[in-house]
C-alpha cells in the first residue's frame, strides 16, 4: 500500500500548481506499477523526453509548460531532435527543425539547464556517488548508477520529467541498497591482456554482457585492466542497448564491487558463466553488419563526445585529410566542444574535414542524406541502432580504423589483436 | 472446447482482443518500432519486419533505449500501437507508456503482467482476448484468422 506525505497529497491536491499536480498524478500511478509503499525525494534529474518524435512528445512538453511546469531540483537535459545551429547543413526538413526546437524550448523553459546531451555525466551536472537522483537516457543511467555510485531507477520517458517536476520518485529498485546487489556472475576466462588493452574491447564486452544480462545486475570479473572513464561509458552505452543494463558491478573498477563479495553484498555468489576469447569475437562481429567495401561516412560520438575523446583524435588525424568522398561527423554537446577548443585539439580536427553536430545526433535527428548508406564507428550503440533506425550498414572498429578508413575512403581494420587472440 | 483462460495480473487495466503476436526476446521500442507503421524494425530482434499494431504484443520485457515510452506514446496517437501488451514480470516503461497515453489522450492499453509458464502457453498467430480482470482468454480460432492464411 502507498502512503503519500503531507506535501505529496498536497501536491496532488494541486497545491503547487496544474503541472505539479499532473506530474504527480503519474508519478503516483506509477508508484503502485513499482509497488512501491512510499516515495522518496531526489536532488537531481536527467530528462531523456526532450528527443523530439512526433507530435506526441511535443504535445506532452507543451502541455506541462502551459500549465506552467517548473523543475524542483537541478536538472540536465538529454538530447534533442535537432541541432539548432547546424541543421541547415544535412537533411533536416524545416518543420521538423521547428518542432523539436519547439520542444527544447518547452523544456528550457521549465528551468532545466540546457546541457542537451547524453552525457550528462561528463558535464557539471555530474552527481555524487550515493546521490539520489532520476534520470532518463539508458546509457546515462547505467553510467550513473555503476561508474559513479549515484542511485538512479531506470526512469523511462515522460516519468523522468514527472520526476524532475515533483522532486519525488516511488522508493523502490535501485534507489535502495539491498536492490543494487549483483545477480549474475560474469567471468572473463583467459582474455589476453593485449585484447583488454585494445580500445574496441568495451564497448564489445558492454553488448555482450547485455545480451548475457537479460534482466539482471551482472557483475563483470577478470577484467585486469584499468579502463578509461570513457571506456567505461562505452561499454554502459553497449550494454544498455544490446540489453537493459541499469546497474552492473566490475570487480575491482567499480565502486560498489572493490570486491567479489561486496558486488554481491556478502550474499552467496552465484556460479560464474565464463566469457572467453571466442564470445568476444562473435560479439564484435556482430556490432559489423556492412560488408566491408565502401564507406560513406565515419561517425563518433555516442554517448556524445567527450573533452578526452577529443584529445585523443587530435593527434591521430593531425596534419591529415579525411578522403572527399567520405564524411566524418562527431556527434558532441556545446560544453565538450568549448573545453575542446579551448584546450586547442579542435583545430586539427576540423582541419581534418570533420563536421561536428551539436545537441543531438545521427539516431535522434533525421539528418543523414539518403545517400549515405554505410556507416563506420567505434560506437556500439550507433553500431546497434543505426541499422534499424536509419536502414544503413555499420562497420565498428577502433578509433584508429575509423581514422585510417576514413583518408583512405574505404574500411581499413587492424584486425591482428582480434585474429591473433 | 471451453476457452482457456490464463490469470495475468492487470498492471494498467483495460479490455482489448486481438492476434497474439509472441517473442521471447526483450524488444527497444526505440529502434525497434516504427510508430507510423506500427511494425518491428529492430534488425536484431526475430520479430523485424513483423506489424505489431492491434494485435497483442507478448514479450518478456522491454530493453534498451528509455524513449522506448515516447514511441508508444507517438503510436497510441498514431493508431498504430499493440492492442494491449503482456509482459512476464511487471515492466514499468509499457505502464508509464500506458498510463501517459490514458492521460493525454485517454486511450490506455491494457499491460498485463504474466507468469512465464503461463505466457509460454501462447503462441503467435492465436485470438486472444484481455480483461480487466487481467485474465486473458484464447478464443476458439476462427478460419481465416491467421496472419499466415491472409493473403499478403
Amino acid at each position: 500500500m502507498l502512503t503519500l506525505s503531507e506535501r505529496d497529497r498536497a501536491m496532488l491536491a494541486g497545491d503547487r500548481g496544474p503541472a505539479a499536480q499532473l506530474a504527480m498524478s503519474i508519478v503516483v500511478r506509477m508508484a503502485a506499477v513499482y509497488g512501491a509503499s512510499e516515495l522518496m525525494d531526489v536532488s537531481q534529474a536527467h530528462i531523456d523526453s526532450t528527443i523530439y518524435l512526433g507530435d506526441a512528445t511535443l504535445e506532452f512538453a507543451e502541455r506541462l509548460t502551459s500549465l506552467g511546469a517548473r523543475v524542483a531540483v537541478p536538472t540536465s537535459l538529454n538530447v534533442s531532435g535537432v541541432d539548432e545551429c547546424g541543421w541547415q547543413d544535412w537533411a533536416v526538413s524545416p518543420e521538423w527543425a521547428a518542432k523539436a526546437a519547439r520542444q527544447m524550448l518547452a523544456y528550457e523553459r521549465m528551468g532545466a539547464s540546457p546541457t542537451w546531451t547524453c552525457a550528462p555525466y561528463q558535464t557539471k551536472m555530474r552527481p555524487a556517488f550515493g546521490q539520489q537522483v532520476a534520470w532518463g537516457e539508458s546509457n546515462a543511467i547505467a553510467f550513473a548508477n555503476s561508474v559513479i555510485g549515484a542511485r538512479t531507477e531506470r526512469y523511462p520517458d515522460l516519468l523522468d520529467v514527472c520526476c524532475a517536476i515533483t522532486g519525488r520518485v516511488p522508493a523502490v529498485g535501485l534507489h535502495l541498497t539491498e536492490n543494487r546487489a549483483g545477480e549474475l556472475l560474469l567471468r572473463l576466462e583467459r582474455v589476453p591482456q593485449a585484447l583488454q588493452e585494445d580500445d574496441q574491447f568495451f564497448a564489445v564486452l558492454g553488448h555482450l554482457v547485455g545480451k548475457l544480462a537479460a534482466d539482471s545486475i551482472p557483475v563483470i570479473d577478470g577484467v585486469s585492466v584499468q579502463p578509461a572513464e570513457d571506456q567505461l561509458k562505452a561499454f554502459a552505452a553497449a550494454a544498455a542497448s544490446s540489453g537493459r543494463v541499469a546497474l552492473f558491478h566490475m570487480v575491482g573498477v567499480t565502486p560498489e564491487a572493490p570486491t567479489l563479495e561486496a558486488a554481491f553484498q556478502g550474499r552467496t555468489v552465484p556460479a560464474a558463466t565464463t566469457i572467453g576469447t571466442a564470445d568476444l569475437r562473435a560479439a564484435r562481429q556482430e556490432l559489423t553488419t556492412a560488408d566491408g567495401r565502401d564507406l560513406d561516412m565515419v561517425i563518433l560520438g555516442s554517448p556524445h563526445f567527450s573533452v578526452a575523446e577529443f584529445r585523443q583524435l587530435a593527434p591521430l588525424v593531425a596534419g591529415r585529410r579525411a578522403h572527399p568522398r567520405v564524411k566524418f561527423l562527431i556527434t558532441s554537446g556545446r560544453l565538450m566542444k568549448e573545453l575542446a577548443e579551448a584546450a586547442g585539439v579542435l583545430a586539427p580536427i576540423v582541419e581534418f574535414g570533420a563536421q561536428i553536430t551539436l545537441d543531438t545526433c545521427i539516431l535522434a535527428s533525421p539528418m543523414l542524406p539518403a545517400e549515405i548508406q554505410t556507416l563506420m564507428t567505434n560506437s556500439a550503440k550507433y553500431a546497434y541502432y543505426a541499422p534499424s533506425l536509419l536502414n544503413t550498414r555499420v562497420t565498428f572498429g577502433s578509433l584508429a580504423d575509423c581514422v585510417r578508413s576514413a583518408i583512405e575512403g574505404r574500411v581499413v581494420r587492424d584486425e591482428s589483436v582480434w585474429q591473433t587472440a | 472446447m471451453a476457452d482457456r483462460v490464463i490469470a495475468g495480473r492487470p498492471i494498467v487495466e483495460g479490455a482489448a482482443e486481438g492476434e497474439a503476436l509472441v517473442t521471447t526476446e526483450a524488444l527497444s521500442f526505440w529502434g525497434g518500432y516504427d510508430f507510423h507503421t506500427g511494425e518491428i524494425i529492430d534488425k536484431h530482434h526475430p520479430l523485424a519486419g513483423v506489424r505489431a499494431a492491434g494485435r497483442i504484443l507478448v514479450v518478456p520485457f522491454s530493453k534498451g533505449s528509455s524513449t522506448t515510452t515516447a514511441v508508444l506514446l507517438e503510436a497510441v496517437r498514431a493508431g498504430t500501437a499493440p492492442a494491449a501488451i503482456l509482459t512476464t514480470g511487471v515492466d514499468s516503461f509499457f505502464a508509464l507508456a500506458s498510463i501517459v497515453a490514458d492521460v493525454m489522450y485517454g486511450k490506455a492499453f491494457p499491460v498485463i503482467a504474466l507468469e512465464p509458464g503461463d505466457a509460454a502457453v501462447l503462441r503467435t498467430g492465436m485470438r486472444v482476448s484481455v480483461e480487466r480482470s487481467g485474465a486473458v482468454r484464447v478464443l476458439p480460432q476462427r478460419h481465416g484468422d491467421t496472419e499466415q492464411s491472409r493473403p499478403r
